[in-house]
């Protein structure tokens, strides 16, 4: 298990390295610093000696892979590239182009996305698994029919249209909430409720109709049909014996997606300005902010790297037929 | 003089692929059998009808030329701007730009401004619009009689046209199937034909009706109320229908070849050309998403701001950005058909037929072309139409972070960006946002309902399920 675990971390470096240099490519070939300094400092009328200047304060005043005038190791060492990539591995983020502390920000904007994410997160499998499972339970009636059509009907709203639709009723017309804004502590409740309440709505017709397909293949299952024969009643089949079996692929589909949780949502924190990841990087991408972006990047790759070994390990915790190798 | 632009070409390209391979399907029976089963669905039809219908809109939007005048010495002169088809069915939409914001259907603005009387006095009042419900001596009492008589005499036409395509099509099917008339029409209207025709031509009278209304209503007013700068909402709307397609279908078309190729080959291959492959799209996987694509838009626009010289004009580097968003937007989703491809050849490659073709001596490029390729297809098919409607929402919210299509390029996302400023605006404006939210909904329920019939047609352990 240990070795295996080892494995997959070593196994993450070189992917690690692809999205550096992917995103390095991205930022630095296609459009050299001299560039990003003209767009940052504005187009028109920019001095050398500006783009120099702002080039050297933030360290992109080297060459990109090689350079030929440092010393031995130096030559590689004193670049763009192995600058900015070794400080990402060892998680230090440096400064933003506008020269904020990049890895302060994060720690501190991860409380309010987490806020949001991790209850949205566990509000919404509740409520989509129990739609689900009484769909699966009214299987084969018009209740089933239309609560499917229902699910294709939420499934092709825009999530947009639930973030502006709810801001409007909830926050504008009822004024049960404020629209936007966040405050610490006991406070951010009432912040945090029309999100959460948002994200689980936008998110019913495509979960229900996934976690039924799930339920539906198990109720098909021998094991199902010889719990019927025992003469068990069907909510007892549903709940007790389907309902754990399926709890596997459920499981195992949120762990691959809890490291990312800290990330944020992007819009949703945008709409309702909420100071978390998500807004940090829509911000970021607004002023063009490389470092940021960058920063981000393989924060995110990062983190989905880490899901997918959490997820390889949780299948053998939950499922016991499951081996590492 | 036609115009070409990037998109459009590939679009009609696009196109005709599609119709290639319906042509070449028509006469192979394995092939043509699930397409019979989509065509007896009900809801697949009915649907397929509503996207037609926007298909329809947006071929006319993609036809660009140069329109012709005659300048003052009377030579011909060709405009350097180009506009659709569409565009130029549409020119009495188009061109009528009131002020600012105006309600639908009405004749007065939605803000109030100084008017300047006959008699020399200013007052503080609602001014009339200049076009909107312009015909009307006085808008208080005649607008809803009028309204209601331009819609009939509207109706009334739809009701034509229809009856016109039904008399078209009914007499295709009596010649295909040899029936009389009346047995034919009596089949229709009892809904005991294979192919649903009584649903079918239902759907396409509400369409055509709805159409027919709209544009006879639209002439007089602005049936969806006018936006900031005074365009008509409608208008609107329906160019968006073009960029919607677009990035719906362009999208897929560019990352199928490589999903096709480096999906079959790890699955066939194996070995190290399964780990290169399978490292390319953990590593492109890994990155998210919506960053992935901020950064590469972010990289264009300053590429773009550097060559400012290269681009002919505003609607080219409009429509270059358009197929860029493609584009990105296919190299990060070509991974999961890419996967769902190598499982599948996976496990084709240890069935007997593959075995057998290799015992004969067949080339390793003829089984992949010849026996894995078409025994695939069904997945490919059934990816694409499910990714259509994912990509025409994605379009919008990516249009809202401003990493999305030109600000130029007609977009739903763009009309809901912009709907944001004016939800707080007191009193609101709720046209822009309820008209864009009515155009994608229909063509994305559309597109759901008929992605969910072509999978459970095209894929064998359904098939199995429901027998």
């Amino acid at each position: 298990m240990m070795q295996y675990v080892v494995r997959r971390i070593l196994y993450a470096v070189p992917l690690l390295l692809g999205v550096n240099v992917l995103t390095f490519v991205l930022f630095f070939i296609v459009n050299s610093p001299d560039d990003m300094a003209r767009m940052n400092l504005g187009q028109k009328h920019v001095t050398p000696e500006a783009i120099e200047k702002w080039k050297r304060e933030r360290g992109y005043d080297r060459p990109l892979f090689w350079n030929e005038r440092s010393p031995g190791a130096a030559k590689l060492t004193d670049t763009i590239f192995y600058d900015k990539s070794v400080g990402l591995f060892l998680l230090r983020f440096g400064r933003s182009d506008n020269g904020r502390n990049i890895g302060a920000d994060i720690r501190q904007r991860m409380w309010p996305s987490l806020a949001i994410a991790a209850p949205a997160l566990l509000v919404g499998l509740l409520v989509h698994v129990s739609l689900a499972l009484m769909l699966v339970f009214f299987r084969l009636t018009y209740l089933e029919f239309w609560g499917v059509a229902l699910c294709v009907v939420l499934m092709s709203i825009s999530s947009l249209f639930y973030i502006i639709g709810g801001q409007f009723v909830v926050g504008k017309l009822l004024q049960w909430v404020p629209i936007s804004g966040y405050d610490t502590g006991l406070e951010a409740i009432k912040f945090i409720i029309l999100p959460i309440l948002i994200s689980v709505a936008a998110g019913i017709g495509s979960g229900v109709r996934w976690y039924r397909t799930l339920f539906l293949e198990e109720v098909e299952k021998d094991y199902v049909r010889t719990a019927r024969a025992k003469g068990l009643t069907e909510p007892r089949v549903l709940f007790t014996h389907v309902l754990k079996n399926a709890m596997i692929p459920i499981l195992t589909g949120v762990v691959v997606i809890l490291p990312q949780l800290f990330m944020g949502s992007l819009i949703l924190e945008s709409f309702f300005s909420i100071p978390g990841l998500g807004s940090y990087t829509i911000d970021a991408i607004s002023q063009q902010d490389f470092a940021i972006v960058r920063a981000m990047v393989f924060l995110g790759s990062a983190l989905y790297i880490l899901g997918l070994l959490l997820t390889d390990i949780s299948y053998t915790l939950v499922d016991p037929r499951v081996r590492l190798s | 003089m036609p115009a070409l632009f990037w998109t459009d070409v590939l679009f009609f390209l696009l196109l005709a692929m599609l119709a290639a391979l319906l042509v070449y399907a028509r006469d192979k029976e394995h092939l043509r059998r699930p397409w019979h089963k989509v065509a007896t669905n009900r809801s697949g039809m009915v649907s397929l009808v509503v996207l037609l219908a926007f298909l329809l809109v947006g071929v006319l939007d993609c036809l660009h030329f140069y329109p012709a005048f005659r300048d003052a010495d009377g030579r011909l002169e060709y405009k350097t701007e180009a506009i659709s088809v569409f565009d130029w069915c549409t020119m009495t939409l188009s061109t009528r730009d009131e002020k600012t914001y105006s309600a639908p259907f009405a004749a007065y603005a939605y803000a109030r401004e100084y008017v300047r009387r006959e008699d020399g006095s200013q007052r503080w009042e609602y001014p009339r619009l200049q076009y909107g419900g312009a015909h009307l001596e006085n808008p208080q009492s005649q607008k809803l009689g009028d309204i209601v008589a331009t819609a009939t005499s509207g109706a009334g036409k739809g009701l034509l046209l229809w009856s016109a395509l039904c008399a078209v099509l009914v007499g295709l099917l009596v010649r295909q199937h040899r029936l009389p008339w009346n047995v034919c029409l009596r089949r229709i209207a009892q809904d005991r034909t294979q192919v649903p025709w009584r649903a079918m031509l239902i759907t396409l009278l509400i369409v055509v009706m709805a159409a027919c209304v709209l544009a006879e209503l639209s002439v007089k007013y602005h049936v969806l109320g006018t936006d900031k700068v005074g365009q008509d909402v409608f208008y609107q709307s329906l160019k968006s229908v073009r960029t919607g397609l677009i990035i719906g279908t362009l999208t897929t078309m560019i990352m199928l070849p490589f999903a096709l190729l480096l999906g079959i080959l790890a699955g066939y291959f194996r070995g190290w050309v399964d780990d290169v492959i399978q490292y390319v799209y953990t590593t492109l996987n890994s990155i998210p998403d919506v960053l992935l694509i901020a950064a590469a838009i972010l990289m264009m626009q300053v590429y773009m701001a550097k060559h400012e010289d290269e681009f002919a004009s505003l609607a080219l580097r409009a429509d270059l950005r358009l197929l860029f968003l493609c584009l990105i937007l296919g190299i990060t989703r070509w991974t999961g058909l890419c996967r769902l491809l190598r499982a599948e050849t996976l496990k084709l490659r240890e069935m007997e037929y593959i075995q057998a073709a290799k015992a004969l001596g067949v080339g390793q490029w003829g089984i992949l072309v010849r026996h894995i390729l078409p025994n695939v297809f069904h997945i490919v098919l059934i990816t694409v139409t499910l990714d259509f409607s994912a990509l025409v929402l994605a379009e919008a919210v990516l249009s809202y972070i401003n990493i999305g299509v030109d600000p130029t390029t007609p977009s739903w996302g763009n009309m809901i960006n912009s709907a944001r400023l004016e939800m707080a605006r007191e009193p609101i404006v709720w046209w822009s946002l309820t008209a864009a939210f009515l155009f994608m909904f229909t063509l994305v329920l559309a597109a759901n309902l008929f992605a969910d019939v072509v999978r459970d047609a095209l894929d064998p352990r359904r098939e199995a399920n429901n027998r």
